[in-house]
């Protein structure tokens, strides 16, 4: 399954070689023209009958996790992180670093050792390292390097009620919606844009927006869900199950709001759920696309995860297909004209 | 001219960011005979270029002019200054510094806060804001605004000091040893083949916007972008893990913001001509001009040099003079490595 | 002192909020069709006057959009719950008055907060007297931006309103529009959006416009009241010319022919060191190859406030010195 091999797959920002090369052996052949920019971007082109307006639809390859910075004399590794992870969550998980995808885990001095008072405090990022059972530095360089990357250890599982667990679905599920679309629709001219370090500072999507120009972009993504029993609805990001969520507002980008508005014109007319990112935190490679060069219209359109930035997020198999029935519905009304 | 002497004439001088113009003219004179050609551009970047063999590549080095400083934000019905910071100064560092004040004509200043003695205890331990210190000139307000203007901008005074071992100490070495290697580097390109065009670029304002490294290489457009600054280096109380020795060779970064083929052939070459280099780690945008020239226009696959500097943004920065030299040769042998025939291999991902 | 102060009194409450900023366009637009050549509106909505002229492509830019709260959640008894939209206070927003673009009026306040010094604006609520969840939403959607309400008031020299960030500026640019008659150099004059929330206006229209020199017009902070942090700005001591601020350090040959300028005209002025914000000039200067560029600030009290002030005098004084700036030699860029 699509989303199994892409979460699965290790792509940390920076170092998104195998996501791109799986990503490239899916879309090839479905595309009228494909290349890899100067920063590993993948830009995708599909022609289709003519349009006034050029759309790019966009989806960000890397993931956040780790990077190794230094090997100790007894073989544990020191790291550092690589997009924004609360460190809090570091603590006893389990990676995979570098090409060989070596197994490590991360530990720290055990409870029973420590004063009562120093429970109460988070791990500081020094105290915290990666054990790959090497017995020395010079048996750990045997299989990782310094310079490496780590990625979360976390398979793929469906359960509960249609829900699914992975790691990195910030932005998965926004790859394998983008896939999906390159291999279903026809006759419908857009550009298809896989861009690299979104986590690190929207870093491949200003370059790769220079190069396509557009109109108009919609940004796919995976975004925060967060709900709690008794809590303000107003404080809750976006919900699971109630649909793919619309962005109005984060640190990036203030939508149009008459795009906005086309698209919940689309999704009411089409029987769709929807929901809003009510959340103004947070940002995107929408940040960078809008203000490129002269500028161009944007929208944001997720899929609600839980514990995102984590090696579990969580998501549910309906938002996702209602947010493809809702992109299919806008490429459909945008190869009728004008969107 | 000698790298210890140009070194220490340009650290000695000054160019605080956005006011880089008093340096052009020692640059533009020691570059000279190396270069084909110099121009300054709207917004002060020194751009010297060196022709290839061929004009089917273009390289882009980039070592930024500015150093960070102080400007004169208002001055006091007695005479003192209060100033504010350009660039990220800690304040702990300035405390009771000699200053010159750049106004129409230089101005020699201490800088000077509260005394102790009229502190409460527990005033003693806290370290002084800015806002509470002020700069003495040593003249009353009307002959302080014959020559000072609120927005002139102030610098340490500090000569370079020659330490052993061939190190020195001195101010702005953040990035003046950036622009040494650049010179190292333009030396050793006169004496071998090179195809590519190379674009050595003095920038402007790294320290507080990139906005020469943005701009400069929009112009320029090249292949490859090369930052060369300054790197953090090892002492006592600093993590190996994100730190690089004195004398042991540059700094070559590896992470998002560096191309991993461009990196992967630096690394051949600094084997190949025995010259030594360290690791450094970055997860993702540096704090360099590469920030800058990866994603401008298209996207210009980049790379990162560092020079090992202890005592970052102080006024008694020190560095290693081999360091410099090692990492100007590495850059020139680099270089004469590239060319038309194997730059798409080398950027492929 | 001859002050249009109907034109500023229209251009402050007309709405516009950052991304929404179709309203105030369109004022704008009917103020100068008649004085300039051309007329554009970019992808973001930028408004670009042209009026042609031989010498140095120069962009004049002042921004059209305001500061607001969007509206995120309404919930079942028919508060609004919102975000900001550009730099918003919660102390300076509490109890406020707000307006939405289709006149439904409300009110800011919140929960109950034990400590004042820990006021949020997610504890916060609009109130616009709807009774439900259905009746608001017949008022208000989700996605809609309010702005302060609050009236104009002016004595022989002072104004005091909300939203002299940035039109004031615009004021400024239109009343320059109208006084120059054949320009000296080509002037573009950008009325730009979402300068709030970015400077992201600027950074597309100073691409597309791709000028030689820039200017930025837009409100600076004072120094002036009790106990002020130190800041040698004051009202009514002449036109700001910038020096710095967060977001450029202004090129020393522009800030050099404004203060000439000033002097020569013996235009009262007083030059400033911001240590914090930003202008469209911030975005301007790092387009393409590196445009130099400065700004002119109108110094005005109580920023971000439901009640800005200015000084007659300094705005008239601003205007002067932009014009004079626009019609000088500038070769030597």
């Amino acid at each position: 399954m699509l989303l199994k091999l892409l979460t699965e797959s290790s792509g940390v920002s920076g170092n998104e070689k195998e996501v791109r090369d799986l990503i490239m052996d899916e879309i090839r052949g479905y595309s009228d023209s494909i290349k890899i920019d100067r920063l590993g971007n993948i830009i995708a082109y599909k022609k289709g009958l003519n349009s006034s307006q050029k759309l790019m639809i966009t989806a960000h390859m890397d993931e956040v996790g780790l990077l190794i910075t230094d090997i100790d004399s007894s073989g544990l590794l020191k790291f550092i992180t690589v997009g924004g992870i609360d460190k809090r969550i570091l603590v006893s998980k389990s990676v995979h670093v570098g090409k060989d995808k070596v197994y490590g885990v991360i530990g720290a001095k055990p409870i029973h050792l420590q004063k009562k008072k120093e429970w109460i405090n988070a791990l500081d990022m020094d105290d915290l390292y990666i054990d790959i059972g090497a017995t020395s530095k010079e048996d750990a360089e045997k299989y990782v390097n310094i310079g490496d990357y780590a990625s979360f250890q976390s398979d793929y599982i469906e359960f509960g009620d249609n829900l699914i667990k992975a790691k990195a679905l910030d932005n998965r599920v926004g790859c394998s919606l983008l896939i999906d679309l390159i291999k279903e629709i026809k006759d419908i001219s857009f550009y298809a844009v896989f861009t690299v370090m979104e986590e690190v500072g929207l870093v491949g999507a200003g370059p790769a927006a220079y190069e396509v120009n557009p109109d108009m972009a919609i940004v796919l993504e995976g975004t925060l869900c967060y709900e709690m029993p008794n809590m303000d609805s107003h404080l809750m990001p976006t919900q699971i199950g109630k649909g793919p969520a619309i962005s109005l507002a984060d640190r990036t980008t203030v939508y149009n709001p008459q795009f906005r508005k086309r698209i919940e014109e689309i999704a009411k007319s089409n029987q769709i759920p929807y929901q809003y990112r009510k959340s103004s935190m947070g940002g995107n490679d929408s940040g960078k696309i809008h203000t490129a060069k002269t500028g161009s219209i944007t929208t944001c359109i997720s899929v609600p995860c839980r514990y995102i930035h984590s090696p579990n997020s969580v998501m549910s198999i309906k938002d996702y297909e209602n947010t493809q029935k809702l992109l299919r519905a806008i490429l459909t009304e945008y190869g009728k004209g004008v969107l | 001219m000698e790298t210890k002497a140009l070194l220490e004439l340009l650290s000695n001088d000054y160019g605080v960011s956005g006011f880089e113009h008093t340096l052009k003219d020692s640059i533009i004179n020691s570059f000279n005979k190396f270069s084909d050609d110099i121009k300054v551009d709207a917004l002060g970047n020194v751009i010297i270029f060196k022709k290839g063999q061929s004009n089917n590549v273009k390289i882009m080095l980039a070592a930024h002019m500015d150093e960070i400083g102080l400007m004169v934000k208002d001055i006091e019905d007695n005479g003192f200054i209060r100033f504010t910071n350009i660039g990220g100064i800690d304040p702990r560092t300035i405390l009771g510094q000699e200053v010159v004040v750049h106004g129409t004509k230089d101005l020699f200043g201490v800088i000077g806060s509260k005394p102790p003695h009229l502190q409460e205890k527990s005033e003693q331990d806290k370290a002084i804001k800015m806002e509470d210190m002020t700069i003495d000139i040593g003249l009353s307000k009307d002959e302080v605004q014959k020559y000072i203007n609120i927005g002139d901008t102030i610098t340490v005074r500090r000569n370079l000091i020659e330490l052993k071992n061939n190190r020195v100490s001195g101010k702005a070495l953040d990035d003046r040893a950036g622009i040494l290697v650049l010179y190292e580097c333009i030396k050793e390109l006169s004496k071998i083949d090179h195809e590519a065009d190379i674009y050595l670029v003095t920038t402007v304002q790294e320290e507080v916007s990139m906005a020469g490294a943005l701009t400069s290489s929009f112009k320029i457009n090249p292949d490859i972008g090369i930052a060369v600054d300054v790197g953090f280096g090892t002492t006592p109380e600093l993590n190996k893990s994100n730190s690089i020795e004195l004398g042991e060779g540059p700094g070559i970064t590896l992470g998002g913001n560096i191309h991993p083929g461009l990196r992967k052939k630096l690394v051949e070459v600094a084997k190949e001509y025995n010259i030594p280099y360290q690791m450094e780690v970055s997860p993702g945008p540096t704090g360099t001009d590469a920030r800058a020239m990866q994603i401008t226009r298209e996207g210009i696959p980049s790379l990162v040099l560092s020079v090992p500097l202890r005592y970052m943004h102080t006024s008694v920065e020190v560095v290693d003079i081999k360091d410099i030299k090692d990492t100007g040769k590495l850059l020139a042998f680099f270089i004469a490595s590239v060319s038309s025939e194997n730059l798409e291999g080398l950027l492929c991902y | 002192m001859n002050f249009n102060s109907k034109l500023l009194k229209d251009l402050v409450k007309t709405y516009g909020p950052s991304s929404n900023e179709n309203d105030i366009r369109d004022f704008i637009i009917k103020e100068i069709e008649n004085y300039v050549d051309e007329i554009k509106i970019d992808a973001l909505g930028n408004l670009v006057a042209h009026k042609k002229g031989n010498g140095k492509k120069i962009m004049i830019s002042s921004h059209m959009d305001q500061i607001g709260l969007m509206v995120i959640d309404i919930d079942k008894s028919g508060f609004l719950r919102f975000v900001n939209i550009g730099g918003i206070s919660p102390y300076v927003t509490l109890s406020q008055k707000v307006l939405f673009e289709n006149g439904t009026v409300g009110v800011v306040y919140s929960e109950p907060v034990d400590d004042m010094s820990k006021l949020k604006l997610e504890n916060m609520y609009i109130d616009i007297g709807a009774f439900s969840k259905e009746e608001a939403e017949k008022m208000v959607n989700i996605g809609d931006i309010c702005i302060y309400y609050n009236g104009f008031d002016e004595n022989d020299n002072i104004v005091f309103t909300p939203y002299l960030d940035d039109r004031v500026g615009c004021f400024i640019a239109i009343e320059s529009i109208k006084t120059i008659d054949t320009p000296k150099n080509d002037l573009f004059f950008v009325f730009s959006v979402q300068e709030e929330v970015g400077l992201r206006g600027a950074k597309t229209a100073a691409y597309g416009v791709n000028p030689d020199v820039g200017i930025a017009l837009d409100v600076t902070s004072h120094g002036d009241t009790p106990k002020a942090k130190k800041y040698a700005i004051g009202l009514d001591k002449g036109a700001a010319i910038k020096v710095k601020d967060n977001s450029i350090i202004c090129h020393p040959k522009v800030r050099e022919q404004l203060v000439k300028i000033a002097k020569e005209n013996n235009i009262p002025y007083q030059m400033e060191v911001l240590e914090f914000g930003g202008t469209d000039s911030g975005a301007i200067h790092l387009t393409k190859e590196g445009v130099p560029s400065g700004v002119i600030s109108i110094p005005t009290r109580y920023v971000h406030s439901t009640i800005e002030m200015a000084s007659k005098k300094d705005i008239t004084n601003c205007k002067e010195l932009l014009v004079r700036f626009l019609n000088s030699n500038l070769e030597l860029f």
